[in-house]
């Protein structure tokens, strides 16, 4: 273990896996360093367990029905209770912890890399290409995100992917401005200019020399957007516009339980928890990231 | 709203954290060659300068609206497959189809379609709604008073209760008044703004009977003062009617707060934040050295420079209330914008989706636009 520890410390490393290796293993020290981040580890960690394994931690089927048990208060069968078709909410909460990381991976999966290239290549060229993709982006970031994700669903059509697309549509412009941001700042640098020098393309440059070096602001962006994705996503859910029932997606499981939410709280309330949770533990490892990855905008405290 | 609304805004917070927090330095303009050139020549005065400065926002802003309305035609004209089927339904027959196509003008060249879009549109035309049967530009006239009224309400409580948090918590900075204020503003960003409104609706209305319940007034009252703003708190006060003005209080209360706690825990953030970098400049340690009052120190020389920054924030938290009341007024049966693009969206009510889009989307650009101006202008440092 200590070799392993000393291997990976090494203030001289002899290649390029054991330096990147190496810095890894000091940011995700001084991650742990962070009680919060910690925390927020944790809680991903959790759900993303649950997803692995939901069939195993669900005690009951996520859409098997059971008339006969309907809307049972919490107690030691059902811990959150039933919904109105029987089922056991603890069970669907854990199968859409499945529902849920598949959202944010597909919305950060597609969102990043198309603002971050089209960033790169607004802040590499500068110019005519500079100022027509910074409009575009503008324009989008000045839309309001939830009405334009809603607006776009209604055309393409209620659903769970035609919800991931809409999201990504909306949530691309935030990752070309840090990606163009960043580009500028090193765009004249010696070492791109070396590069030049050496004949390599444009693509080649963006591709291998300048977005590396933008990933780290991003993967804090990313992280820190994660719960506004979880946010809207459930919302889109919750008017009935996101996954569709059965699916136990949470806000969807929300919006069934609105009708019963005076007599039968726990229907509506238990999803909201696995949200808030969920939300609050990206928020925690984003700022913690954020002190660890990109020093420059950590918050004073 | 969060994010939704606020997603909370959003998503909409996530990119109001990046234009507003920190520095500032998304706000400002880079100074176009033409600027530039300007600046070199020193030959302009402060008119010209304020002239260009003006006619370079308008056109920006054109540029944003023009940008809105080809995001709403691609999406009413370009994603569906058939809207001419949409219209006319499937069952139609071949000449039907064939005339709504051409009425619908859905034969002429995408551009030309998106050109008379934009004339319809500048003259107020929206077309029709499905679900109402009324222009959709009527329809909008008549449920965005209640938004407004809400979002308004909102955004006051977010003030009133924010800023004040937030320079508590920058001078007890690490105290546990500190710690509550983070733990709300993170909240603010991850709690689901529908599952509150349920929550509160639960607790505040059902529960303890504090508050009235959906809907913007008891059914007894609807229709008995005369609408002049739409604005029901300000119409039973001109029709001197106190008992409608504390019902309609009482409906508006508990939607208006919830709205209020998402631009409260993003307003006290940015706040603290301003706060701890001006309670660090030399300055304000001269004034105590000096033994300035630590209160007058605090109100006066750290919270006279952040309020321009805070300007912002308030601009941007209020456009963002707009948006966010969606969310909270599907949840409450309020009436307003939010509600009718939510039904409209059910029914797949294209021209009005898409009028409601025009609309949140002109109201959230102006705002943020304005604030930006705002800031430029009042801020010294900010002009050039």
């Amino acid at each position: 273990m200590s070799a392993v520890r000393e291997w990976l410390l090494d203030d001289s490393p002899s290649s390029r896996l054991q330096a990147s290796f190496g810095r890894a293993w000091r940011m995700f020290s001084a991650l742990l360093r962070n009680p919060l981040a910690v925390a927020g580890m944790l809680i991903i960690l959790a759900l993303i367990a649950m997803a692995a394994f939901a069939p195993w931690i669900a005690p009951y089927s996520a859409t098997g029905q059971d008339l006969a048990n309907r809307l049972v208060p919490p107690s030691a069968q059902h811990w959150m209770g039933t919904d109105e078709l029987g089922r056991d909410i603890f069970s669907r909460v854990v199968y859409g912890a499945r529902i849920t990381l598949m959202i944010v991976v597909m919305v950060a999966v597609i969102a990043a890399p198309v603002g971050l290239v089209i960033g790169a290549v607004s802040g590499y060229f500068g110019g005519w290409a500079d100022r027509i993709l910074m409009g575009v982006t503008d324009i989008f970031l000045s839309m309001p995100k939830l009405i334009l994700a809603l607006a776009f669903v209604a055309a393409l059509g209620p659903g769970i992917e035609n919800a991931i697309i809409a999201i990504a549509i909306t949530s691309w412009p935030v990752y070309a401005r840090i990606a163009r941001a960043e580009t500028l700042t090193f765009r004249d640098a010696e070492f791109i200019a070396a590069v030049r020098l050496q004949g390599a393309s444009a693509m080649r440059i963006i591709l291998r020399h300048v977005l590396p070096l933008c990933a780290s602001s991003t993967i804090v962006r990313v992280t820190l957007d994660m719960a506004g994705i979880i946010l809207t996503a459930a919302g889109l859910g919750f008017l009935g516009l996101g996954a569709q029932p059965p699916l136990p997606e949470w806000g969807a499981m929300i919006s069934r339980g609105r009708n019963f939410i005076l007599d039968q709280w726990w229907v509506a309330t238990m999803p909201g928890f696995a949200i808030i949770l969920v939300s609050l533990g990206f928020c925690f490892l984003g700022d913690g990231l954020r002190d660890v990855l990109d020093p420059k905008q950590r918050e004073n405290r | 709203m969060k994010a939704e609304f606020f997603v909370c805004s959003k998503r909409f917070f996530n990119r109001r954290a990046l234009t507003a927090g920190g520095s500032g330095a998304f706000l400002a303009f880079e100074p176009s060659p033409a600027e530039t050139r300007l600046h070199a020549g020193a030959v302009a005065g402060h008119a010209a300068r304020g002239a260009a400065s003006l006619l370079r926002f308008l056109l920006v802003l054109a540029l944003t609206f023009l940008g809105l309305m080809a995001i709403t035609f691609f999406i009413g004209r370009v994603i569906p497959i058939d809207p001419v089927l949409a219209v006319v339904g499937d069952r139609a027959t071949q000449e039907a189809y064939e005339a709504a196509r051409e009425r619908m003008g859905l034969d002429r060249p995408l551009v030309v379609q998106f050109l008379s879009y934009v004339g319809d549109v500048l003259r107020g035309q929206l077309g029709n709604s499905i679900s109402t049967g009324r222009s959709v530009a009527e329809d909008l006239g008549r449920v965005f008073p209640a938004t407004l009224e809400m979002a308004t309400l909102g955004i006051i409580i977010g003030v009133a209760l924010g800023v004040p948090m937030g320079v508590i918590a920058a001078t007890r900075q690490g105290s546990w008044v500190d710690q509550v204020i983070r733990v709300l503003g993170l909240l603010g960003y991850s709690v689901p703004a529908f599952w509150l409104g349920l929550v509160g609706l639960a607790v505040f209305y059902a529960g303890l009977g504090w508050v009235a319940g959906p809907g913007r007034i008891d059914i007894f009252y609807d229709g008995l003062v005369d609408p002049v703003t739409g604005l029901y708190l300000v119409d039973s006060l001109i029709a001197g009617e106190p008992e409608i003005f504390w019902n309609a209080v009482s409906h508006l209360l508990l939607p208006a707060s919830i709205l209020g706690f998402f631009s409260l825990a993003y307003i006290a953030r940015m706040t603290r934040s301003f706060m701890l970098d001006q309670l660090g400049q030399e300055y304000v340690t001269t004034a105590r050295v000096k033994g300035v009052a630590e209160r007058r120190v605090i109100w006066r020389h750290a919270f006279y420079p952040i309020r321009i920054q805070l300007i912002t924030v308030i601009g941007l938290s209020y456009a963002g209330l707009l948006e966010g009341s969606v969310m909270i007024e599907t949840v409450f049966s309020w009436p307003g914008i939010g509600n009718y693009l939510t039904t409209a969206l059910l029914n797949a009510d294209m021209n009005a989706v898409l009028g409601a889009t025009l609309v949140i989307g002109s109201v959230f650009i102006l705002v943020n636009k304005i604030s930006d101006v705002l800031y430029r202008v009042l801020d010294p440092r900010a002009r050039r």
